[in-house]
C-alpha cells in the first residue's frame, strides 16, 4: 500500500511536469490552431537565459521576469519573422518551419551553453514532504501549475483580448468580420506561450536539470497530456498532464513483465480508448459544426 | 611531448627504431597507402554532431584542436595531420554513407575514433572489407577486442562488462549477502554493464538481485523508478545510468531518505557534469571506477599531465569545457594515436598502422590514471583494460585498492 501511495504521490510529482508543458501547448493551440513541434525547445532557450542571468548576477526572480518577458517578446518576434509570411501556406509547410525552428534553437542552445548539465536553482527549497516522495519544489511547482491556470481561465473567458484570441484561433474569417485584428492575436498567441513555456522551463528544469535537450520527452508527455484533458481547455490540460503521470507509474509498477519496459506505450493505449469514445479530450468542448 | 613513455621503455624503442632505420636503409624506401604522403597523413572520423547524442560531438571537436596543435608543433615525422571529421547524427545508416565517402571519395588512410556502438557496429563490416583501420573506437562495448573477426578494428576505453565485473567482485566481498536494486538504460550499453555484473556474481545474482528497472532514455525523469527500487528493500544500488539520468537517481535517492551501498557506472562519474549538479552531500560514499583523471577533481591540480592539458585548452581550445569528461578523452585518445602514428615511421601503410596500433607498450598518457598503462597486441585489441575503484568524498574522489584489469576478474 505504500509503494501504492508514492507511485501515486510521485506521479503527481512528474504529472506537474507534464501539466505544465500540457499548458503552453493548450496556449498555442488556442492561438494558432496547430501545434508547435518547437515549443519545447523555445521553453528550453528562455530556462538558459534565466540561467545565464543568474550567472551574471541577477537575483532569482529578477531572472526569472527578465527572462519571461524576453520569451513574450521573442515569441512574438518569432511569429513576426517566421510564421506570418507562411501563414497562407499549407499546413505541412508549417510544420516543416516548426520542425526547422526545433532544431535551429536546439542547436544554437548546444554552440552556446553546451552540453553538459546544469543545476537550476529553485526558490522552494528541496525539502522532502510526505516522507521524501514530494519535494518542497515539486509542491511549488503545483502551486505554479494551478496559478497559470487560473490566469488562463480568466484570461480566455473573461477578457476582451482572450475572447478575441479565441475567436481569431477557431474561426478566423468571421473574427475578422467583427473586427478582430486577426494577424497580432496570432502573434500575441504566439508571445504567451512563448512566456508560459518560459515558466514551465524554469519550473521544471530544477527536477531534470538544464541541458539543450531536457525538453524532448516533457514536450511529448505534455502534447498527451493535453490531448487527453483536451486542447481547447487549460483544466483539462492540467488534469490531463497529471493523470498521465500517475498512469505511467501505476503502469510501470503494477503490470508484469512488460510493463516497466511498456509503461509508455500502456499508458498511451488508455489515453488512445480514451479518446476514442471523447474525441475532444475529457475536458474538450464538443465541437459542434453547422450545416 | 606529452607522452611518457618510462625511461627503460623508452631505451628499447630507440633501439628498435635505431634497427628499424637501419634495416630499412636497405632498401631505404618510404611506404604509404591511400591518404599518406611525404607531407600528409588523412584521417577520417565520424561524431554525432547534431542529434540525440550530441554531447558526445565535443570529443570531434576536442581531435581536431589537438591535431592542430600536433601540426603547430612540426606535425609528425614531418607530416602534417588532415582531420576530416562528418557528422552521422547517430545514426547508424549516415554513419555508412559518410564513412565510404572517407574512403572512396576523401581517400583517408585510417578511420579514427568513430562514436557510438550502433554507428560502429553499421561501419565494421565495410571497413574491414576494405581493410581500412577503424581505431579506438569510442564506444566501451564489449565486442571490439575480437582481432579473429575483425583484424581492422580495436577499441580503446575499458569495456562495460569488465567494469561490471569489478563491482560485483566488490560487492560479493564486501557485503557478500547484499540484496541488489539496479538502475539501467534500455538499450546495448545499459545491458552490457548489468550482464558484466551478473556474470560476476556468477551463480548467486538470482538470488542477490532483488529488483531490476530499466528506463528509457526519452523519459522525463526516473523518479518513479527509484521509488520502485527502494520499496524493494535493496541495500545495495548500481546506477547504470547517463549522466542526466545518475544525476537524477542520485539526487532522489537522497530526496527519499534511501541509503544504500550505490555504485555509479563510470560513464556519470564526472564530478562536474554529474556529481556536482545531484549535490555532494548526496554523494557522499558513493563507489565507482575510472581510468582518466577528472579535471575537477582538486587531486589533480599541481598534477603534470593535468597542467599539459590546461596549456592545450589554453592554446588550442579555449571553448573547450574542462568539465567535460568528453574533452579529457578525446585529448587522450588522440595522444594515443599520436603515438601510433609516431611508431609507424615512414611506413604509413594501412597494415603497418594496424601492427604498430597492436603493439604499444606500457604506454602512459597525460590524462591516464597513474598505474594504468596502455598495452596492445595481436592477440589484445583492448587498449585500456584496467580501471581502479574510487569512493567519493567530500568533494572528490578517493581512489582505493589496486588497479584492477579483466584478467584480475577472470
Amino acid at each position: 500500500m505504500e509503494l501504492f501511495t508514492n507511485q501515486v504521490l510521485s506521479g503527481i510529482a512528474t504529472g506537474a511536469i507534464y501539466a505544465c508543458m500540457a499548458l503552453a501547448v493548450v496556449m498555442i493551440y488556442e492561438a494558432i490552431d496547430h501545434l508547435n513541434f518547437a515549443q519545447g525547445e523555445m521553453a528550453m532557450f528562455s530556462t538558459f537565459a534565466a540561467w545565464q542571468f543568474m550567472q551574471w548576477g541577477i537575483p532569482y526572480w529578477g531572472a526569472f521576469v527578465l527572462s519571461v518577458v524576453l520569451s513574450f517578446a521573442a515569441g512574438i518576434a518569432i511569429e513576426r519573422a517566421l510564421f506570418r509570411p507562411l501563414g497562407h501556406a499549407s499546413v505541412l509547410v508549417q510544420i516543416a518551419g516548426f520542425i526547422a525552428l526545433f532544431a535551429i534553437i536546439n542547436s544554437v542552445a548546444g554552440l552556446i551553453w553546451d552540453f553538459t548539465i546544469k543545476p537550476f536553482p529553485t526558490p522552494f527549497g528541496s525539502t522532502p514532504l510526505l516522507g521524501g516522495v514530494i519535494s518542497s519544489h515539486q509542491a511549488g511547482m503545483i502551486a505554479v501549475t494551478i496559478l497559470l491556470l487560473g490566469f488562463l481561465y480568466v484570461f480566455f473567458s473573461f477578457t476582451r483580448v482572450g475572447l478575441a484570441m479565441r475567436a481569431a484561433a477557431t474561426m478566423p474569417e468571421s473574427a475578422k468580420l467583427v473586427g478582430v485584428n486577426v494577424g497580432w492575436m496570432i502573434a500575441l498567441g504566439w508571445g504567451l506561450a512563448a512566456a508560459i513555456g518560459a515558466i514551465a522551463g524554469i519550473m521544471i528544469a530544477p527536477v531534470i536539470f538544464l541541458e539543450p535537450n531536457m525538453m524532448g520527452g516533457v514536450l511529448l508527455y505534455g502534447f498527451v497530456g493535453a490531448v487527453l484533458g483536451g486542447l481547447s481547455s487549460p483544466a483539462g490540460a492540467v488534469a490531463g498532464g497529471f493523470i498521465v503521470g500517475v498512469l505511467e507509474n501505476l503502469a510501470g509498477t503494477y503490470i508484469p513483465g512488460v510493463g516497466n519496459e511498456l509503461k509508455l506505450p500502456i499508458a498511451l493505449a488508455m489515453i488512445i480508448a480514451v479518446l476514442v469514445f471523447k474525441p475532444n479530450g475529457l475536458f474538450g468542448r464538443v465541437q459542434v459544426q453547422r450545416v | 611531448m606529452s607522452i611518457k613513455v618510462r625511461s627503460r621503455l623508452a631505451a628499447l624503442s630507440a633501439a628498435t627504431l635505431a634497427v628499424t632505420m637501419m634495416s630499412g636503409a636497405a632498401f631505404a624506401q618510404k611506404k604509404y597507402d591511400t591518404g599518406a604522403t611525404d607531407t600528409e597523413i588523412k584521417i577520417g572520423n565520424i561524431m554525432p554532431y547534431s542529434g540525440p547524442a550530441s554531447a558526445y560531438g565535443v570529443i570531434g571537436k576536442t581531435i581536431d584542436a589537438y591535431f592542430k596543435k600536433i601540426n603547430a608543433e612540426g606535425g609528425i615525422n614531418g607530416r602534417k595531420i588532415s582531420f576530416i571529421s562528418y557528422d552521422d547524427g547517430y545514426s547508424p545508416p549516415k554513419a555508412v554513407e559518410q564513412v565510404r565517402k572517407l574512403v572512396e571519395s576523401d581517400e583517408v588512410l585510417l578511420v579514427f575514433d568513430p562514436l557510438g556502438t550502433p554507428s560502429n557496429t553499421a561501419i565494421q563490416k565495410y571497413l574491414n572489407q576494405k581493410k581500412v583501420p577503424q581505431l579506438f573506437v569510442a564506444t566501451g562495448a564489449t565486442k571490439w577486442n575480437d582481432p579473429k573477426s575483425f583484424p581492422w578494428t580495436m577499441g580503446w576505453q575499458p569495456n562495460y562488462q569488465t567494469e561490471g565485473q569489478i563491482y560485483a567482485k566488490y560487492v560479493l566481498k564486501e557485503k557478500p549477502n547484499a540484496k541488489i536494486a539496479v538502475l539501467y538504460q534500455n538499450d546495448d550499453y545499459g545491458k552490457d554493464y548489468l550482464k558484466g555484473f551478473k556474470d560476476g556474481l556468477g551463480a548467486k545474482a538470482a538470488s542477490m538481485i532483488v529488483a531490476e528497472s530499466s528506463y528509457e532514455v526519452s523519459e522525463p525523469t526516473i523518479d518513479s523508478h527509484i521509488v520502485k527500487l527502494k520499496s524493494s528493500g535493496a541495500d545495495v544500488f548500481f546506477n547504470i545510468a547517463t549522466p542526466k539520468f545518475a544525476a537524477q537517481a542520485i539526487k532522489k535517492a537522497a530526496e527519499i531518505d534511501w541509503k544504500p551501498m550505490q555504485f555509479l557506472n563510470n560513464v556519470s562519474a564526472s564530478i562536474g557534469s554529474v556529481i556536482k549538479p545531484a549535490g555532494f552531500e548526496n554523494a557522499q560514499g558513493i563507489i565507482s571506477a575510472a581510468y582518466l583523471k577528472d579535471a575537477t577533481d582538486q587531486q589533480w591540480k599541481n598534477d603534470a599531465g593535468m597542467k599539459r592539458f590546461d596549456e592545450f585548452l589554453a592554446k588550442y581550445f579555449p571553448e573547450g569545457n574542462r568539465i567535460d569528461l568528453n574533452v579529457i578523452f578525446g585529448y587522450s585518445v588522440s595522444q594515443t594515436m599520436v603515438q601510433v602514428l609516431k611508431q609507424a615511421g615512414d611506413n604509413l601503410t594501412r597494415a603497418n598502422v594496424m601492427k604498430e596500433a597492436a603493439s604499444l607498450k606500457d604506454l602512459e598518457l597525460d590524462l591516464l590514471l597513474p598505474g594504468i598503462k596502455i598495452n596492445t597486441g595481436p592477440t589484445d585489441f583492448a587498449p585500456i583494460s584496467s580501471v581502479q575503484l574510487m569512493r567519493f568524498k567530500g568533494d572528490t574522489w578517493e581512489r582505493f585498492g589496486d588497479v584492477l584489469s579483466a584478467d584480475a576478474t577472470n
